[in-house]
């Protein structure tokens, strides 16, 4: 019984960090080519999961439309964000951009509310809700979904960025913005795409969990600041590391509901937070950063 | 110096003389909350706008002064003038004490840990019903007393704010021409440099990270006391947020500037009082179009807005 | 300037004033509901149910020849801002009584103010201690959630499922049900066997599900209002727990069903009767304010009127009895509120007293179950 239990824990663990690690790792594309941790980028999520309700009660699509479609509104958003909010900024220090971001955050959030309303809404499953035995164990195959959605990403991730002109000179904007700009790459256009990277990734996180959690104009928010804590845990790397801070971060969670205290369980994901920018900032598979003086 | 002086004297004359032009109607219940909301903005702004820290958490320990105090006078009876400057010692000792691996990290991870910090705050407020009355909220906190006169009305309660803000804004103005002030000031421009020079650097940040918590605790005793009844949700990430903006808004290193944006953001809700659903998008527009093209806060692009239209030039441009 | 005119216009601003002094001014009613953030499923259903309200009796030349004005501020559901425009409201547009707030949390904190300015307030939230102790100026409409509790711990108790797990959500609706749901357990034989929590915004329940499913729980009661409840019954649907699943009066809604989908069926809550108004037999005595409520709100808003908004639906209708009966000031107001008998609404059949502001009995819950995607009440 014991083990039964724990294999559910670790399984909806897994499913949960799955997440958190599709929205980390949308925080350091932006963070490796900009240095700029995007606070909306939560939003992008819920925007991800609310466009697809519309795809599919309003305009009625299929849905196999209904979601590169949703995922094509998203990144317009994040291009526009960029643009408008990013791009102008005169003063680039930390504080001006924490602020611009949140800025942005609770402007989308709040124009969210007045094209969805403040209710929350369901989106029908990829196929089906039966569910499915593992072990005492048992997931939804939307879960399988998540994990196999998210194995892809973080395949055609890998292929870009180590495989196209475009993917290498993005990472070494991350490096030395000054030396990728002398090797005559074009920064200003590396951060607009880090953008549309990240605002599409956002958007297909979204779409996949909405049918499992439900999808309203706040779901950004709590998303958003546990899928950082997962960059943080994998170093800001955007790869496999993320990948795996986040999901180390799901499966504690759920342990921690579990077996510890339900109340505190998001508690879990800020106390780990904390630990590992005290102790291991670099976060747990990088190496330490020189500061330059 | 002199000027700075007069300057203060006449915003305490001004703020004294208020409650005559509003005769006790509504408008002093909302400047009791810009009093209190000022103290807030002055502690964040000592924290950011002169030692340069970002902390996305402060509602935290406004939120730990008000508990601390509520309980103490509720659980325990004790005289709410013995218990806010209790609380406020024990929220200082513990934020000296977070403040020394707190405020190791800098910039955005920074930033992370304070939000973080303040979440768990929040979360410890929430799930400890047996002291703080959990999400229902703790009710039957007492009004403060001083000689027979019990501070129960909104404008008695602006007088006794109002006070205790003011004496923040003294202190804070002179800590800022000190050679404490200058001491952050350089930490804020180069920790290394400052260091260089002999300023213990990590010390000064933990010990401005300490006073910024009490004045913060201690506001949220005040707001407690007034209040009569505190709940978690007033100590959220939404009202550090809002706390940033006022800083922000009002301009970093300004003292008054942090008295401009307290009470622009605790009367815009006023304002946009007929646009209901629209007001959060105002807000966050606002947020953005300032930090955009005023990013010194209203306390500086104001006179340098109205300098470029009367076309006037030279003014030295000093923080 | 023309002289030849300033008689008219003399004439023409004379006449304004005098129009102005002529009319009956407006009785103004005040109302704090939390139309946007996180409570607004409870506060944008009260301000439309009492829009409406006023707008009929208005619309049908109001009470006893005056208009009604309805002054409503958003509170967003915090405490600070409910303190601040109930103070607006009583001192700046000098209201004769306050309807809402929306949450328990609010209404603490508003108390003081309400009993300061000696304005009756008439609450729309469910805790309990808002009337108990009785507050000389304080009423509520929405039945106390000790009631709710009673309704479930009853049924459990005829049907010897005695040993319950709860799960319960961490805000003020929440928390208040969980207290009920402890010290009630002993007066019905209930044992509580676990009790655990979720976050208002938690998407994944089946840790804490999980860890009920491994003792001897014979039922699981959840607290809480969409749409933690939708993701409780799709988590137990999908761990396959057979236990059977009640709820609170936080998702008497057709919205629950529609969230839900399949996993709701079968589940059991204690609701007001709204939800199964056509279902009640001619002889109830709230059939008739009922229907009325549903038809009116489906006009007006085309929307289902629920459970949430009735609350402000019989605040309204029991001022405007209070005003009926005589009462001009807010001192009469009160009077008249505190010895209303016998009000047949939407919540249930009021009658209040000095040593009850709350008004309703049990007949204010029935019990009912999810059957084919509509709601049933359970014999």
């Amino acid at each position: 019984m014991q083990f039964d239990q724990i294999l559910q824990y670790t399984l909806s663990g897994l499913s949960t960090g799955a997440i958190y690690a599709l929205i980390g790792i949308g925080f350091s594309i932006i963070y490796n080519a900009t240095g700029i941790i995007n606070f909306a980028q939560g939003e992008f999520v819920m925007l991800g999961g609310l466009l697809t309700l519309s795809c599919l009660n309003v305009l009625k699509l299929p849905l196999w439309a209904a979601i590169p479609c949703a995922i094509a509104v998203s990144t317009l958003v994040g291009i526009l964000f960029e643009r408008l909010a990013i791009r102008p900024l005169r003063h680039p220090t930390p504080i001006n951009l924490v602020i611009i971001t949140i800025g942005g955050s609770i402007l989308l959030r709040g124009l969210a509310m007045l094209v969805w309303g403040k209710d929350t809404h369901s989106v029908p499953p990829f196929s089906g809700d039966a569910p499915i035995a593992i072990g005492g164990a048992t997931i939804l195959p939307q879960h399988i979904w998540i994990l196999a959605i998210t194995l892809i990403i973080i395949f055609i991730n890998k292929i870009y960025f180590y495989h196209t002109i475009s993917g290498k000179a993005m990472r070494a904007c991350s490096y030395n913005r000054r030396a990728a700009g002398l090797v005559g790459i074009d920064v200003k256009r590396m951060v607009l795409f880090s953008f549309i990277i990240s605002s599409a990734m956002g958007a297909v996180a979204g779409i996949i969990v909405a049918p499992l959690t439900m999808t309203a104009y706040d779901v950004g928010i709590m998303l958003g600041l546990k899928g950082f804590c997962a960059a943080i845990i994998g170093g800001m790397s955007s790869g496999l590391s993320t990948v795996i801070g986040g999901l180390i971060l799901g499966v504690l969670e759920s342990l921690g509901a579990g077996l510890i205290s339900s109340g505190y369980k998001d508690a879990i994901a800020f106390i780990i937070l904390l630990l590992i920018l005290f102790f291991r900032p670099q976060g747990l598979f990088g190496k330490a950063d020189s500061e330059r003086v | 110096m002199k000027r700075n002086f007069l300057l203060f004297i006449g915003f305490s004359v001004l703020v004294m003389l208020a409650p005559q032009y509003f005769r006790g109607g509504y408008m002093m219940n909302v400047l009791v909350f810009v009093g209190i909301n000022t103290m807030l903005a002055i502690a964040l702004n000592l924290l950011l706008g002169y030692a340069g820290q970002i902390s996305l958490g402060h509602a935290g320990f406004f939120g730990l002064g008000a508990y601390l105090s509520g309980i103490m006078t509720t659980t325990f009876s004790l005289n709410p003038w013995l218990a806010m400057p209790l609380a406020a010692i024990a929220v200082g000792c513990l934020a000296f004490m977070i403040g020394f691996p707190v405020l190791k990290l800098k910039g955005h991870y920074l930033a992370m840990a304070t939000l973080g910090l303040g979440i768990i705050f929040f979360i410890i407020f929430n799930e400890t019903y047996e002291w703080t009355g959990g999400p229902s909220g703790l009710s039957g906190i007492p009004y403060l007393e001083l000689g027979g006169i019990s501070f129960d009305t909104d404008v008695k309660n602006y007088y006794l704010i109002w006070a205790f803000t003011l004496a923040v804004m003294l202190f804070s103005l002179n800590l800022a021409s000190s050679r404490v002030g200058r001491a952050l000031r350089a930490v804020h421009d180069s920790e290394v440099a400052a260091q260089v020079l002999g300023v213990n650097a990590r010390l000064l940040k933990v010990q401005i990270f300490a006073l910024s918590a009490i004045i913060s605790s201690l506001a949220g005793s005040l707001y407690a006391h007034t209040m009569t009844f505190i709940s978690p949700t007033s100590f959220g990430f939404n009202f550090s947020i809002e706390l940033l903006t006022m800083v922000v808004i009002g301009g970093l290193g300004s003292i008054y500037g942090s008295f401009l944006g307290a009470a622009l953001l605790t009367l815009l809700p006023e304002i946009l009082r007929g646009a209901n659903d629209y007001d959060i998008i105002i807000y966050g527009g606002l947020l953005m179009v300032m930090v955009m093209y005023m990013p010194g806060g209203l306390v500086r692009g104001i006179p340098a807005l109205f300098r470029k239209l009367t076309g006037r030039k030279g003014g030295a441009d000093h923080a | 300037m023309n002289f030849k005119v300033m008689p008219f216009v003399m004439a023409a601003v004379t006449l304004l004033f005098s129009v102005n002094v002529f009319a009956a001014a407006p009785i103004r009613i005040g109302a704090l509901f939390a139309v946007t953030g996180p409570a607004a499923f409870l506060g944008e259903p009260e301000r439309n149910s009492a829009q409406m309200v006023v707008d009929e009796i208005n619309r049908t030349g109001g009470v006893k020849g005056q208009k009604l004005e309805l002054v409503v501020y958003d509170t967003s559901g915090d405490a600070t801002k409910a303190v601040q425009l109930a103070t607006k409201l009583i001192k700046d547009d000098k209201v004769v009584a306050i309807i809402g707030p929306s949450t328990t949390g609010e209404t603490m904190a508003v108390i003081p103010v309400a009993e300061r300015g000696h304005v009756p307030l008439i609450s729309c939230s469910a805790g309990s201690k808002i009337t108990d102790p009785v507050k000389r100026w304080v009423f509520k409409t929405a039945q106390n959630d000790s009631l709710a509790v009673g309704r479930i711990y009853e049924y459990l108790q005829k049907t010897g499922q005695t040993k319950v797990s709860i799960l319960t959500v961490s805000d003020g609706f929440g928390a208040s049900g969980r207290e009920q749901l402890k010290s009630q357990a002993a007066k019905y034989g209930i044992t509580i066997v676990s009790d655990d929590t979720y976050g208002p915004k938690d998407t994944d329940m089946t840790a804490q599900l999980t860890k009920m499913r491994g003792t001897n729980t014979q039922a699981i009661i959840c607290w809480g209002t969409n749409p933690g409840p939708a993701v409780i019954a799709k988590n137990v649907r999908q761990l396959g727990i057979k236990t059977p699943l009640f709820m609170s009066h936080g998702v008497s809604s057709k919205k629950f069903i529609e969230l839900a989908g399949d996993s709701a069926e079968g589940i059991k809550i204690p609701s007001g009767k709204v939800v199964v108004a056509d279902m009640l037999p001619a002889s109830d005595k709230q059939k008739k304010s009922l229907m009325a409520f549903v038809r009116d709100y489906k006009k007006h808003y085309s929307a289902e009127g629920d459970h949430f908004g009735g609350h402000a639906w019989d605040a309204i209708m029991l001022i405007r009895n209070a005003i009926n009966n005589g009462a001009g000031t807010a001192a009469a107001i009160r009077d008249q509120l505190e010895s209303t008998r016998g009000f047949a609404g939407i919540g249930g059949t009021f009658n209040y007293s000095p040593q009850d502001h709350a008004g309703l009995g049990k007949d204010a819950f029935v019990l009912v179950e999810v059957k084919n995607k509509d709601w049933m009440i359970v014999k």
